[in-house]
């Protein structure tokens, strides 16, 4: 009997065309599969087994009337609770939302919906997106399926764990300044952060307004690809949108696959790439490697220099805190949320972000606070916002000189749960590669590049290009991807230890 | 720049509206006396003549018509509130007694 839950999206969907499967059974796979190892791994926050299969039943009723149905239709997904979902709990990882019910749909979930894929559950997050480990979810840590004892990356944990365990062949994330890309580096897994405005942000709560992307999350390239079309468009609702087409990520994909890369500049940035301090060795190693992979493909690989990144994650943990200080505001006790009541107004809000705001919030927003503030302004914020125009200054110089950047998606494999929590400095430099992309607002992927040979855990390989290009990281993440898999034997995925499961 | 201590962590964190016990205060104020400390370096290469940047792809003026569509519904806006009365959020005595 197969099991479906180790299979692409791709290939289900292809599937249920073909009649070799139903909707429902998809469905159940991955609510039984979940039933068997989320007590371990706790990808999701919450689960809607009822309100998945009915969506099932539905697609599979309408494929057997002969109804069109888009491509994905029937396939499961998971939602990172950063999104709101009508009916559906939303806590972006924070007891301050513990048990709200949106009365509205994000614009993605809304397309989910409208593609008619099951939604499995809300995943697990660092409260707010504020974080690396997803340890800093106000409802206890997301495991990594490789080793439990490890962080899945933040602050998307939830939606890249699930995929690694199974739970799930495609996921939401969103991404900040690594939140999708980190997670799938740490957990052998592929995310894609589209460019700034590629996606709608109606209806995601909001961290740092002038960095957030909501980007899609799977275990292959092409499955990324499928969601990212989905996922992606103009709305009106969101006044960052772009107007333009979606890419087009599923012919970049096969086009990559065809593993011919001639006549593709590839630049290594200098000051991303290992040569300096803080990369594991075997996560160069796989670096090294794959680079060596896209030559054999016939890409031209150039180094590039990018000097101004050195000042990327200061630059960066001034903006955000800033924004989020702001956008944090409305948790007042008043319209929705926590609310733990005082005498008066004020001193209700002061008691009521006091108890629902854990620690690394509490932090990011006394920090925006102070960057804010007048007397400070001009020396944080105001220098930070220079120091974007800089690093935007090292993309566009680095661009003249090839088609897409690459670099190791973050310094390390997965650390182990605790390890870096209380050093707020620590854990922000897990995201020193994926930053500048943000603070750019160009797209960015990350996929597997192999597991360290130190430690047998998945090490990422980032591809980035300009804004508007997304395609671009389709064609070069499917060509190292097939050339990567061809000789694995299968996605990165399928070499991970065996889950315990739960009778 | 100086770095933050803890009288200046308990100010702001009354400005963010954040109540912070002295055990808060202990764990906390090290902490971002390290992280302000680190993040001043930005101010190393902001040169006066390197202009800002807010948003990374420049937008500007973007209208959609102003046409009337319907909205979130009273009652489901009022659903999730910690309280309601007569279809209006309640919140407590907005003014305190002391000073």
């Amino acid at each position: 009997m197969t099991d479906w839950t180790r299979a692409s999206a791709a290939q289900m969907a292809d599937a249920l065309a073909a009649g070799e499967v139903t909707s429902v059974e998809l469905v159940q796979a991955h609510l039984d599969r979940i039933a068997a190892v989320d007590a371990d791994v706790h990808a999701f926050l919450h689960i809607d087994a009822e309100g998945a299969l009915e969506t099932a039943r539905a697609v599979d009723a309408d494929r057997a009337a002969g109804v069109e149905l888009p491509r994905l239709a029937g396939v499961p997904i998971g939602i990172k609770d950063v999104l709101v979902t009508q009916g559906l709990p939303t806590t972006a990882g924070s007891r301050i939302l513990e048990g709200w019910i949106p009365p509205y749909d994000a614009t993605v979930t809304r397309k989910v919906r409208e593609a008619r894929m099951p939604i499995l559950g809300k995943t697990n997050m660092d409260e707010f997106a504020m974080g690396s480990s997803t340890e800093h979810s106000g409802y206890g840590p997301t495991s990594n399926p490789w080793d439990l004892e490890r962080i899945p990356g933040g602050s998307g944990g939830g939606s890249a764990a699930a995929l690694a365990a199974f739970e799930a062949p495609l996921t939401i994330g969103s991404d900040t300044g690594g939140s999708i890309r980190q997670p799938a580096s740490v957990t052998g897994t592929v995310g894609v952060k589209p460019t700034y405005g590629g996606v709608s942000r109606f209806g995601a709560i909001a961290l740092a307004s002038s960095l957030d992307q909501l980007g899609p999350c799977g275990r292959t390239v092409m499955d990324t690809a499928l969601l990212h079309e989905v996922m992606g468009g103009h709305d009106p609702m969101d006044a960052t949108s772009l107007d333009e087409p979606v890419p087009g990520c599923v012919d970049a994909a096969l086009e990559g696959a065809r593993m011919d890369l001639s006549g593709v500049r590839i630049g290594v940035v200098k000051e991303l790439s290992g040569a300096e301090g803080g990369f594991q060795d075997g996560v160069k190693q796989r670096f090294e490697e794959s680079l060596d992979r896209l030559r054999g493909m016939g890409a031209e690989i150039v180094e590039v220099s990018c000097p101004s990144f050195e000042y990327a994650l200061a630059a960066y943990y001034v903006i955000l805190p800033s924004e989020a200080s702001s956008n944090l505001a409305k948790f007042d006790s008043v319209r929705f949320g926590l609310r733990v009541e005082k005498a008066t107004v004020e001193k209700t809000m002061l008691a009521t972000r006091a108890a629902g705001f854990g620690d690394e919030v509490k932090r990011r927003i006394i920090l925006g606070t102070y960057a804010l503030s007048a007397g400070y302004y001009d020396a944080y914020y105001g220098s930070a916002q220079k120091v974007r125009t800089l690093v935007q200054r090292d993309f566009a110089a680095a661009f003249e000189q090839c088609d897409v950047l690459v670099s190791p998606t973050t310094p390390t494999t997965p650390f182990k749960i605790g390890e870096r929590i209380d050093d707020p400095l620590a854990m922000y430099l897990n995201d020193i590669a994926t930053i500048p992309a943000n603070l750019a607002g160009i797209p960015g992927m990350s996929l597997p590049s192999g597991v360290a040979p130190e430690d047998g855990l998945p090490a990422g390989f980032q591809i980035l290009a300009p804004a508007h290009e997304d395609a671009r990281l389709y064609r070069v993440g499917a060509a190292l991807e097939r050339s990567l898999t061809e000789d694995w034997g299968g996605p990165l995925s399928a070499q991970a230890p065996e889950l315990e499961v739960a009778k | 720049m100086s770095s933050l201590d803890r009288s200046d962590v308990a100010r702001l964190a009354a400005l963010a509206r954040i109540d912070m016990s002295d055990a808060d205060l202990d764990r906390l104020s090290g902490q971002l006396a390290v992280i302000v400390d680190a993040v001043a370096k930005v101010a190393e290469v902001a040169g006066e003549d390197v202009p800002a940047t807010s948003h990374p792809i420049p937008m500007s003026n973007v209208h959609r018509p102003d046409e009337v569509r319907p909205s979130l519904d009273r009652d489901a806006a009022l659903a999730a509130a910690p309280e309601a009365e007569e279809g209006r959020f309640r919140v407590p005595q907005i003014l305190g007694e002391e000073a």
